[in-house]
This record gives structure tokens, sequence and C-alpha cells, in this order.
């Protein structure tokens, strides 16, 4: 595998933000994942559960609920203003503000023309969908008490709104209140208490279930508005509900981090009189559950403990392959951690801030798997807070260590850095070009002398830089007029060639001397999750999200042999059934023949001259080869060579010194810094 | 295993009462449980034992009620029968012969002449696998019936306990290993079911018990992790679902539905009976400290009283979930007897190791535990790991006024503790007092110990692993202190500072023997050392002396595959013999010694006596296992065989522990023969109409037959009552004539009957013939018992009332049978 000095990073305090809001939009097979920090992610289930794009947030913008309406997003928040989301260019489109004070939830009818939000100051307000935005069309009946939760009727004839202490139908022609639920509160010490319905589901036979802070899971007769059956599934809260397609399950989501499935079901075979029965319980959060999602094969949930979690129903599948396994997403698809390979400094990037650190220096000699005393302990360089109110989307620092750039939403921000041993002085580079006022990606030249932008429309801006000024240069548009934004760049250590690849899964090479497009990478049907450029040979190497893996050769516009041959042989299985995507591809300029690449949950080196696996060969076979002799490894060697010594990997990279950085970010340490869970009694404690 | 056909070892008092479910009868009365090879009834009010229902020849292994009559319950046994009963009266009605051994038994109201057997798979008596087959019960007027109409339902299922029907019986769901089958009978099509082995350690999803909803399609499992799943949905391959509950830390030891389906009991190590709630799950009930783990539960049909069996053999009784009302102890069987099997010479009774620190007073003949004496007087705390005080010795004198009891208790790295009690029995509470308790009498374990039975001292001698003997004397110090006597020691004696292993008294008290090591030592009372024996090679494991005629022999067994006799008289070796004698015991009322001898895995027994080189019995492979507990328990009265190798039988019984800690014993030819004569077949009775009439008719007639009948005064009163009963409450239009009520009613008031017309009837009697004698004597028996039954369970009973014509003769003729024998007595006097 080889040997290399390994830099053990654990001091980026990444924290991602909970879960507040989820909507599936069955159609186009997307999950729209809103967090507390106000970002809304875009998981696409149909491409391996990958993270397409990313909205980064904004401090004055909550989440409390999203919405699908055909291919547009809708999201309303505690701000009291109902947003729709631009997913070409990553921003919001426009806010709109409903007068009701807070807004609780936001829900379409099933015929996608009309929105219903439910406001603090107990109206439920309809909007009429436009083409191009949303209209105010009229309030439903006032009701004393904030609107929490609101389910559309399928027909779209009614409305059931969840209140504190109870629920409304709405007639939604006459806006009149037509039914008046009322939900018990809990027993004891919180009988004083209001009951909160958090959630209700209006199913098409008239039924309606609740889900309320007494920790009650209810089934009421929508028709004559009685109550047909209680579980009591919880001393805490159910926070979320959500059905199935088919109206056969709900699942409900519970302050003590399980998912409760419901199933409608005869209780004697052979009969038709159903009842909704509690059947399973999935225990995978630690913390609320706060967003929930069934789709067609699986649950969907998320909550306070950040990630994302999807369970499949394996009596949806035929047999057990990697699509009936448990999938949890703890990490963002992209990087946040950039390395200048030269001057050994990171990035980490926050929403909030950056972090510059320069990393530790040792001298010591040791056996492998040893620990090396460290001369100089790492060192936080810089801290450098945002301006302005939105998150930071995307940044940047050059190999040299000497620029360093960030975009928000707004703005883009380029900094000069000057390091003298010990001082370290930072510079804003006064007058940006104007065409460059925000970026989905950045990348600097590897010999800093230039700045490429990802802007919309899958441009990229190219700006030289000079000690005394940056200029704009050109602009780099592909031929096909894709309107998807870019979310992977890469360039040439010769400075020659950049690609970018967007979310409409293309990828082109432009030839950055010339400044024009050199070529089109012939599209694959998956998004590509990671891709390098060779330093040496100028091959593009590309991960997919399905793990598939392409090697092409830029000068002469076709794949590689080796990478024909890869693809003929077919990837090993083991290879394929990893969960989480390839986030980082780079090569060794030492040893042109390795191809470094790593996960979440493991490290890998394709070492691209020995013979590729089969499906027969063992796959992880280190220690296979670790106990055995000299002469016997020869014939147990093949390309990928995996380390799984390092867990919760975030990024890695190779240094010029031949040092591997390898960054990583227990989950445990997340777990811990998470607040507090619902006490819960546990056996022998 | 039967060398002689005559004598069978056969599981006879202190079986288990827990190893099949418990049924409750209909009307929630009685309780039925598997125990041995019998089936007793027990009364769920009174803890008492009705009846044993005594037929089969091999433990009983499962008991359910006859779904078309509630008076009836069918019983499998390993000796390939099915049986029905009539558990009030305790008849055997019919016997079905299957052929194989069976395991349980599952029957369905809705499969109506079909009984579901579990048998071992393709004949093969040792095979691990078995099957659950369907048993067309012919219709028959014999009494026994062969069924050989078999259709396999099942394959591989568990042998108890994994079984259960479902709503109206239209399936039936079995689980075993992480496999949960489900076959419905209408489509003769059966569903699988997997569960993953669990991730942790293996085996923690496995099943162990299963129970079906009586209402809805619903079946509980419990399984080795403790969790309880509920299934739906289960006649698709894909889409069913099931509900986990978790409550239990152990294994959950066994599940069941109430009748109506409302609830859902489940039971297992924690000794908790836990009830859920059907459909609100969460809400559950506990009855805890029910003092052992519990192994099944039943549920009356009305669903009033619950009943749970424990692994201390216990089956206790629970009404409305809420109250212990009963409890029914049979016998405890520990780990391990540490004390071996003694006879209580007052009451007769077997002692033993019972719960933690107690002795157990066992009554073989009621079979029934009279009660437990705290011996170690401490808490015994259930953890594990902890060491704590156990009863490892205990001793009778022979006239039961004493008993003497060690305990220890070993702790990792600390010494010995060791305490010596004497007990005293106290006539006032009928129970054994302490007297005196010594700490430490010896510095090593205490390997034997027995009284001296000659009537002049009380004395005990302890033998000590290190290296000496100690003798204890009641000595009467009453003038120091007011207590009373106390224990002291006596004398310590040792040989050559070897390591003494057993010791025997004499019959008359008169010599001590004890065994160090290769080396018998004989010593007399007043602690001289009389003479050495010594046979080597092989420690001495066993020392006995002769009884009786053979008083002069002392026998013993060494770990070298040695039994030598000596004769006492000539200090001389009489004979011996190369056997692996495991244990040697004497049979206190007569010459008789049994060996149990180990040999290849199995024990043989031979019965001989010191005097004769040839054995009065022998049995080869009597079980696996070595035997290492043995006693002659004395009979009440003595058995009259004149078999010869049967005899030895005759005054006392054999009583064994066999590995797996079943008592077992021998039974003769006659002795069975005298069960099964006292036991009541099913009388074929001509069928009357059952008026109320018709009843009062009987009942009258009875009355009559009690007044002349002096056995039946004793029943008389509540009798009479009954009758003024029916008569204030039989409705006015079907009541025979007010003159002939009024003499009848008058007539139960009388307290006795005037002699004249007792003296009228043996003249009568005397015109009968003599020829009935013959008969007499056990009709007589039969009729007390009809009579006995009839009164207890009151009118309204078909069977014990009696038939108009040819019974009526019968019994009056019966009836005057007596009267002449008591009219003789009288007059002799």
């Amino acid at each position: 595998m080889g040997e290399f000095k390994v830099h053990r990073v654990r001091f980026f305090d990444y924290m991602p933000a909970a879960i507040r809001a989820m909507a599936f939009n069955a159609h186009t097979e997307r999950l729209a994942l809103g967090r507390m920090d106000g970002s809304v992610e875009i998981f696409n289930f149909a491409d391996h559960y990958f993270q397409e794009k990313v909205i980064p947030g904004k401090d004055s913008r909550s989440i409390e609920a999203l919405c699908w309406v055909g291919g547009r997003l809708f999201s309303a928040g505690l701000n009291g203003e109902v947003t729709e989301y631009d997913l070409e260019s990553l921003r919001p489109k426009y806010s709109l503000e409903a007068y009701g004070g807070p807004i609780w939830t936001i829900t379409s009818n099933s015929q996608g023309a009309h929105l219903a939000i439910g406001c603090e100051d107990g109206t439920v307000k309809l909007f009429e969908v436009l083409e191009e935005s949303i209209q105010f069309e009229r309030n439903l009946d006032r009701q004393k008490g904030r609107i929490l939760s609101i389910s559309w009727h399928p027909s779209g004839a009614q409305i059931a709104a969840g209140m504190m202490d109870m629920i409304r139908v709405f007639d939604v022609p006459t806006g009149r209140a037509v039914q008046r639920l009322l939900v018990d509160r809990g027993f004891g010490g919180s009988k004083s208490r209001e009951t909160v319905v958090w959630s209700v589901v209006f199913l098409s036979d008239f039924t309606i279930i609740s889900g309320d802070s007494a920790g009650k899971v209810q089934v009421w007769d929508g028709h004559t508005g009685t109550l047909v059956k209680t579980h009591l599934v919880t001393k805490w809260d159910v926070l979320a509900l959500s059905v199935s397609k088919d109206e056969s399950s709900v699942v409900a989501g519970t302050s003590e981090g399980t998912v409760i499935q419901f199933q409608f079901i005869a209780p004697t075979l052979q009969q038709q009189d159903k009842e909704w029965v509690r059947t399973r319980t999935f225990k995978n959060h630690t913390h609320d559950v706060r967003a929930l999602a069934e789709i067609e094969t699986a649950i969907v949930s998320g909550g306070m403990d950040t990630q994302l979690v999807v369970r499949p129903l394996l009596e949806k599948f035929d047999e057990r392959s990697h699509a009936s396994a448990l999938r949890k997403i703890h990490f963002p698809h992209r990087n946040l951690v950039f390395c200048a390979k030269k001057a050994g400094l990171l990035l980490f990037q926050f929403p909030g801030q950056l972090e510059l650190w320069r990393l530790g220096e040792s001298d010591g000699h040791g056996k492998p798997g040893d620990s090396l005393p460290l001369k100089r302990k790492p060192e936080k360089l810089l801290h450098l807070k945002r301006k302005g109110e939105d998150h930071i989307c995307c940044s940047a620092l050059s190999s040299c260590g000497g620029w360093l750039a960030y975009s928000t939403m707004s703005s883009v921000r380029l900094y000069r850095l000057q390091t003298d041993n010990n001082d370290i002085s930072i510079t804003k580079v006064p007058k940006l070009p104007k065409v460059l006022r925000s970026a989905h990606q950045l990348c600097f030249s590897s010999d800093s002398s230039k700045l490429f932008a990802a802007s919309s429309q899958s441009s990229v801006l190219v700006i030289a830089l000079s000690q005394s000024e940056c200029k704009y240069v050109h602009t780099l548009k592909p031929k096909s007029g894709s309107r998807q934004p870019i979310h992977l760049m890469t360039n040439s250590v010769d400075g020659k060639w950049l690609s970018t690849a967007n979310s409409d899964c293309e990828i082109h090479v432009y030839n950055v001397q010339k400044l024009k497009l050199h070529c089109i990478v012939p599209v694959y049907g998956s998004c590509p999750s990671a891709m390098g450029i060779h330093p040496t040979t100028n091959n593009l190497t590309m991960v997919h999200a399905d793990q598939q893996i392409f090697e092409y050769s830029i000068v002469e516009k076709q794949y590689t042999d080796w990478s024909r041959k890869l693809q003929k042989q077919g990837l090993h299985n083991l290879w394929l059934d990893r969960d989480t995507p390839v986030t980082h591809v780079t090569f060794n300029p030492k040893n042109p023949e390795q191809i470094l690449l790593h996960d979440m949950h493991m490290f890998c080196i394709i070492d691209q001259s020995l013979p590729l696996p089969d499906q027969k060969t063992q796959f992880y076979n280190q220690m296979t080869l670790r106990s055995l002799s000299e002469q016997g490894r020869p014939s147990h060697l093949h390309a990928f060579k995996i380390c799984k010594t390092f867990q919760d990997l975030l990024s890695v990279s190779l240094l010029d010194d031949q040092s591997l950085v390898m960054v990583e970010r227990p989950l445990l340490a997340i777990t811990s810094q998470l607040p507090a869970p619902v006490r819960q009694k546990k056996f022998a404690t | 295993m039967v060398a002689h056909a005559e004598i069978r070892v056969v599981h006879r008092g202190g079986s288990k009462i827990n190893f099949r479910e418990p049924v409750i009868t209909n009307d929630s009365r009685f309780l039925l449980c598997a125990s041995g090879e019998s089936v007793k009834v027990y009364s769920s009010s009174s803890e008492e034992c009705v009846h044993d229902l005594q037929g089969h020849t091999d433990l009983v292994s499962g008991i359910v009620r006859n779904p078309s009559n509630h008076l009836q319950v069918y019983s499998c046994s390993a000796d390939g029968t099915v049986r029905l009963w009539d558990f009030t009266d305790g008849i055997l009605i019919k016997t079905f012969i299957i052929g194989y051994p069976i395991y349980s038994i599952y029957v369905s109201e809705n499969h109506g002449g079909v009984v579901f057997v579990v048998v071992p798979m393709a004949n093969d008596k040792s095979s691990e696998l078995f099957q659950l087959v369907a048993v067309h019960l012919p219709r028959s007027e014999d009494q026994e019936v062969e069924a050989r109409e078999l259709s396999a339902v099942l394959c591989d299922v568990r042998p108890s306990g994994a079984a259960s029907f479902g709503r109206e019986g239209e399936y039936i769901a079995a689980a075993k290993g992480l496999q949960l089958e489900v076959f419905f009978f209408k489509k003769q099509k059966s569903y699988r079911f997997f569960l993953k082995p669990g991730n942790k350690k293996w085996a923690k999803n496995a099943f162990t018990c299963v129970s079906c909803h009586p209402k809805e399609d619903c079946i509980a499992t419990g399984h080795e992790d403790g969790k309880i799943r509920l299934w739906r949905n289960f006649n698709q391959k894909k889409e069913y679902t099931y509900s986990t509950l978790h409550w239990h830390h152990g294994a959950v030891n066994t599940l069941q539905f109430t009748p109506e389906g409302t609830n859902l009991l489940s039971g297992g190590i924690e000794s908790v009976l836990v009830q859920w709630r059907y459909t609100q799950e969460t809400q559950m009930d506990f009855l805890p400290r029910l003092g052992g783990a519990i192994t099944h539960i039943a549920v009356s049909p009305d669903g009033s009283l619950f009943c749970t069996s424990h692994s201390d053999n216990k089956i206790t009784i629970i009404q409305s979930c809420v109250k212990v009302s009963a409890v029914i102890q049979g016998l405890v069987k520990g780990e391990g007897v540490r004390t071996n099997l003694m006879i209580d010479p007052r009451s007769k009774a077997l002692v033993l190791n019972g719960k933690p620190g107690h002795l157990q007073f066992y009554s073989l003949h009621r079979d029934k535990l009279l009660y437990n004496l705290d011996i170690v007087q401490q808490e015994y705390i259930h953890e594990e790991g902890l060491d704590q005080f156990e009863v490892v010795r205990a001793a009778f004198d022979t006239r039961g006024d004493w008993l003497a009891t060690v305990e220890e208790r070993t702790q990792k790295g600390s010494e010995l503790e060791i305490n010596l009690k004497m007990w005293a029995y106290d006539e006032k509470t009928q129970s054994f007092v302490l007297n005196t308790t010594v700490t430490a009498p010896h510095d090593d374990q205490i390997t034997a110990m027995c009284f001296s039975p000659s009537p002049e001292t009380t004395m005990l001698v302890t033998i000590s692993f290190d290296g000496h003997f100690k003798a204890w004397l009641l000595a009467d110090n009453s003038d120091t202190t007011a207590e009373g006597a106390s224990w002291s020691c006596d004398f310590v004696g040792g040989y050559h500072l070897l390591k003494p292993g057993c010791c025997c008294f004499s019959a008359d008290g008169s010599l001590l023997a004890v065994g160090f090591q290769e080396v018998v030592t004989v010593w007399s009372p007043s602690w001289e050392l009389l003479t050495t024996l010594s046979q080597p090679p092989g420690a001495i494991r066993d020392l006995c002396f002769g009884r009786l005629s053979c008083s002069k022999y002392l026998l013993g067994t060494s770990t070298k595959n040695q039994l030598c006799c000596w004769n006492l008289l000539t200090c001389s070796l009489e004979w011996s013999t190369p056997v692996d004698v495991s244990l040697l015991q004497a049979d206190p009322l007569s010459e008789n010694m049994a060996a149990f001898c180990s040999q290849s895995g199995c024990s043989d027994l031979f019965v001989f006596k010191p005097s004769e080189p040839l054995p009065l019995y022998s049995q080869r492979a009597l079980c696996t296992g070595k035997v290492q507990h043995a006693v002659f328990a004395p009979r009440d009265q003595m058995l009259e065989s004149c078999e010869e190798h049967a005899q030895w039988l005759n005054r006392s019984q054999l009583y064994f522990l066999t590995q797996h800690m079943d008592l077992m014993t021998f039974s003769t030819k006659s002795e069975e023969d005298r069960l099964l004569a006292s036991s009541k077949r099913l009388m074929v009775d001509d069928s009357v109409a059952v008026t109320p009439f018709y009843l009062l008719l009987g009942k009258h007639r009875q009355q009559q037959e009690a007044l002349t009948n002096p056995m039946a005064e004793r029943i008389q009163l509540p009798q009479g009552s009954i009758a003024i009963k029916e008569l204030l409450y039989t409705p006015a239009h079907v009541l025979p004539s007010a003159s002939f009520l009024c003499s009848m009613f008058v007539r139960s008031l009388l307290i006795s009957s005037s002699p004249a017309r007792e003296e009228k009837e043996p003249v009568e009697e005397e015109m009968e013939s003599e020829e009935e004698d013959s008969e007499g004597e056990a009709e007589l028996r039969d009729a007390r018992q009809d009579l006995g039954g009839s009164a207890a369970w009151g009118p309204g009973e078909e069977l014990g009332a009696p038939a108009l014509t040819k019974a009526q003769e019968r019994e009056l003729r019966r009836v005057k049978h007596f009267d002449h024998s008591w009219l003789s007595s009288l007059l002799e006097c």
C-alpha cells in the first residue's frame, strides 16, 4: 500500500445543524431537507441518495416546513414569510410576508393549485400558486390559538388543522370550520399543560390521524368527528407524522428518537374492515425526530441529532441488496476542508466562519502504526468571521497558502495571506470585478495566478490574480446551455485544464490557456461526486454517486484503456455496496500509478499497475497481506488497497512532502455536542 | 429397561408438576397437571389433590381439555397413548393407542374428533426432530382403541410449548429456532417467517414460545432476548408485519392470551407475571415476587383464574391477576442435592435440600410437601456469583427427636465457614427447634455424619477432611442454665493422620466403623480402637453394617471397584467382588442391601443380603448416569408379595434420584394392580332421563341407604339439608304428593334410626344367598366412594346418581350386606 506519514486531524469542530423539515417529491424522487440554520438540501433518491444541491442558510431565515408544488419548492418559517427557492441558482427566488405572525406549517393540495399555511394568529391562509409566484387568496375562519399543522383532504375540499388542544376541520369552499375535535391532555402533572397537536394527516376515507404533545397518536373519524382509537406511544411528544402513498401505513416520530409505524390491517384475515394497528418501532435516532417522510420503499427520518436516516422497508424488496440496507447520512457530500499542499495549511469552512490551521510538525521516525512525537503542535492561525447575514456557501485556499476566498449568496471576498514564520497577516483584496457577485464553487489555479468561480448557469468566471490587483479575464460557458449549478470544479497542476461538473451530470473540460471549451465527457447517468486531473498524464478521474469510477484522457478525448478494462470487468460488489459517496480524488505525484480516494468510512489507494479484483477475490485484503510472507504477497495483490483505520473522514489530501492529512470528525464528538435528549429510563440504571 | 416384568422403575411421588402446562377446568374448580406417570387433579381453592389419574405407564407429557365435553380431559404420554378421563370422578374413559412416544398434545374446538400430537420424526426414538401430526380418534365403544390414522401437519417442531391454534382453529402457529411457521388448514398452506440471528450474540432472536390471539389474527411470540413480537398479516409472504414489546430482561418462557383476547400474559426468569393490554401495549400490569422463574401460564376458560408453573416445581393460582390465592408446591429440586435423601423417622417424610438454605419435608405417601425448615436462617440473595450458606449435610437420630445439619459457605480467597446445628423436635409446635449451634466444628469440610442408634446415649459422630472424627454428646446441664440440654464435643479421634471419608454405626450402636482412606477402623462406644480392617487397593467410599440376622457383617465399597464384606466376629474378609459401586444403601427394616453400580454411563442395581453371595434382585441399565442418592422408605402397610425377587420391596420402597433429578422408585406388579383397582373405570350406566323428580327420588333413596348405613352417617347431615333445599326450590308442579314429601322431610330430620328397623334387615339378608360375598368386598368400597363423591359434588351429577332398576337392586344388596357385618360385630359385643 505504501507508507505515509499521516496527520490525523481531529480539530475540525464541524457541527451539522439539526434537521427541521422534510418534503419528498415522489415525481422527481427528490427529498428537500430543511435544517435549523435555514439551509435547504436536495437529495436525489434516484441517484443513491446523493446530496445534489445545497442552498445555504441565512441568519434571519428559519424553516418550519417545506412543500413541493410540482418541481417548485416552498418553505415557511417563524419569520412569517413564505419563500420559494430557485433551485438553479440555489437561492431564494422571493419571499412573501403572510401577515399572520410566525408560520408553523405549509402544505399544498394534491392538485398543486393552492398552498395552505398555518399561522400563529390562528388563521389558515390560502395562497394561489401562479406561474411565477404565489398570491394570497383568502383566510379560512380565524380560530383562537395557533395553527400548528395542516393537512388537506386528497380531494382538496377539506382541511384538517392541528391546534392547541383541538383539531379543526375546515370546509375549503366556504371557509367554515365544520368539525371541532377535542384532544385530551396528558395525565398527571401535564394535565394543566395544553396539548399541542404537532401533526395531522387527513386520509382519503376521511380518517384523521393526529400526533400530539401528550404522546398520543389518535385516529378520528372526520365525518362524525369522533375518536376511533388512541395509541399512547410515548411519554413525550409525537412530533411528526407521515402517511404512505397508498394510505396503508402511517409513521410517527417521537421525542424519544423512535419512529413508530402504524398499519391499516384487518384484525382477522380475509376480512375487509381494517383498523390502525401499531406495528414496528424503529430506533435510529437519539434525539427528537422532527421530520419524517414515508416514501415508496423506505422511511426517511431526521431530527435533532442531525443525521438523515433512510430505513428501507424490507417487505418492499425482493432480495437483500445494498438498496435494502439502512443508510445514515451524516456528512455533506462535498468538501468543507481545503488544503494548501505546499504550505501545509488547512482551511475549514463553517457556515459562519472560516478557520485556517497550520499542521503540526514532527521529525520523529517510527514503525508503521506508531504515533510520532510532535515537534510543533497544530496551530490555529486565523478565525475569519463572515460579513452579513448570508452563510458561507463555498471557499477556497490556494495551494501556496497565499490566497483565500469565500463566497456567500450575496458576495465574494478574496483575501491575501502572508505568513512569516509565526506572524500572519491578512489583507482583503479591495476591488473585485463587478461580475463576481456570488459563486457556487471557488478554485485557485495551482500556481495561484488565477481564481475560478462557478457562477450561474454552469458558467465559470476566470479572474487573474496579481499582487496589486485582480482582473476579470473571461467567462467560460458550456455549450449545452444547462442551467444547473456547478457542484464540482478542479484544475490541472500544469494550469492548462479546468473541469467542471454540474447537477445535470455534465462534465466539461476547458482549456484555460486558450480560454475555451475543450471537450465534454460523455454524460453518465449518475452524478459525479468527486473528480481530479492527474498531474502528469492529465487524465480526468471521476467517481460517481453510484460508486462507478471512470478515467478520461483529456488529451485524447476518450476513456483510457484502464477505465475501459475496469468497466468491462466491473467493480467488486463490496465496492458498489458502500453507502457513502467518494468525496475526494487526489494523486500521488511520486507514484503516478496511484489514485487516492476516500469516503466517510474508508480511504483507498487504487494502483493502476496491479490487476483488478474480480468478484471472487477477497476485497478487503490488507490484513491478509500483512500476515503473508514477502513471496506470497504478489499473487494476492489487487488494485484496490483499502484502509479503514480512519473513520468518519471529512477529507484526505496528500501534501507535497508525501504526508497524508486525514481530517476526521468522530460522530461521537458530534453527538456529545448535541443538547441532552429527553430523559429515558434505561434498564439497570 | 425392564429386566423383571413384575418390577418397573416408575415415577411415583415427588415428580415434576411443572413439566407441562397445567389445565384449569371450565368451572375453575379444578387444576390438572401432569405429574410423573399420572395426572393430578387439584382443587383450585383448597390446594388439595382430589384425584390422581393413574393409567399411563410413562411420563405424562400433556393435558388438554376435551373441547366437546367440558368434564373430560385428554392426556398424552411418552408411552404412546392418549387417554380420555373424566376428572371429576377420576375415571379413565378411553385409551387411544398411537404407538409413538408423544411429547405434547394440542386440540381445537373446530377440529372435532382430531387431536394434534407431537411425535418423533421417522419412527426413530433417538431422533431429535419432532413433527406435529393430526390423529383422527376413531369412534368406538371399546375402552382401548387403536388410532393409527395419522397425518403430518408440521415437520420439525419443538417437542413442547411452541405451537398454538389460531382464531377458530383456522391455522396453527409453531416456532422453532429462528423460524415461525403458520399452517392454514383450509388452504393447506404454510407460511414461514424468519428472523435474523441478532446482531450481537447468537440466538438472541430465537423463538421461545408462541400464542395465538383467540379472536383476532395475531400471533404473539416470545424470544430469547426478552422481546415479545405480535405478528399480523401473516397470510402474506412479504407484507407481514410485527410490533415488538420489550419488558423482560431474560428470555420469555411462556405467553398466553386470555380467553377473550383482551390481555396477553407473559412470564420469564424474573418471576413476574406481566399482563399486557392488547392494542394498548404500553400499559402493563405486574404481579411480582412469585418466587421462581415462570415456566408455564394457564388461564381458565372464563378468564378469572390464572395459574403459573414455576421452575421450583410449584404452581401458583392467581385470582384475576392481582391475588395469589393458592400455591401447590411439589418436591423442590435445586441444582443438586447436597444432603442425602433421608427419611424423617417421625413423619416418614422424605427430607432433602429444598429452597436455598432450607430442608424440605416431603410426604411420599401423600405426595405432598409438608413443610420447609429454615436451616440457614439468613436472607437468600438472588444474585449470580454470590457464595451463600448452603445446607450440605443432615442426619436424624433413630427416633426422630434430633436433627443435625451442617451448613457451609466457601468464599473465594477466604476460609471455609462451617456451622453444625442441632435441632430438637418440639412436640408442641410439631417441628424442629434449634438447640445448639457449633461454629467451626471442624477445620475442613464435613464429609459424613451419623447419630448413634443406641437407645441409651444420644450421640452424633461427624467426620471431616481435617483428619478427625468428633463425637458430640447431649450433655444435660440443666442445673447451670435454664435452657436445658445442649450439645458438646465428647471425643476427637483420628487414625495415622489419614483423612476419613465415611462412617457407620452398627444397628445396636455398639460399634462405629470409620473409613480412613484404605483402612476401616472399628471403634467401641468407649472410644477404643477395636480393630482395623483393610482391603487395598482403593479408598473406602461407603460403609454399611448389616442388619438383623446379618448384623455380624460390615460392608464397604472402595474407589477401586471393590465391594467387600467383612465378618466382624472373625475380623476377616468374608467375600469381595469387583464392582464399581457408587452407592450402598441398607434397608433399615430388613437385611437387604441395595448397591448402585455405574457401568458405561448407566447405573445397575443389585439387591442382596450380606450373608448370601447371590443377589436377590438385579436390574441392568436402570437409568443413565450415576445414581448418587437413594433411600429406603418404609411402607405404611406391608406388601404381601410372593414373587421371590419382589420380596425385598415388601417392607420398604427404594427411591433414588437420577442424574436429571428425577425421583424414581420401583413398583411391583401387585402394587400396580392394587392401584389400578382403586382407580375407577367407566361404568356402563343405563341412561335415565334426569328430571327433578328423578333427582329427588334418587336423593331420597340415597338417604335411605345413608340412614341404614352407619358409614354414611357422617355425610348424612349435609345430605339432609340438601333434601330440604331441593324441596324448597323445586317448582311445585313437579313435586310429588305432599304426604310423600312430608314423610321424607320428617325422616330427614331424624338423627338415628330405630334398631327395630335394622333388625329387620338381617332377616331379609339371610334370605339372600351367601354367594354375594365374593364380590361384596370390592363393591362395597366402590359404593362408599360413590357416596362420598356424590356427597361432595352435590346434586346434578349424572354419573353419581344411581339408576333406578338394576343399580338399585345391587345397591340394596350391598347395603344389606354391610349391615349384616355391622350387626354381627354388635352382637359379638
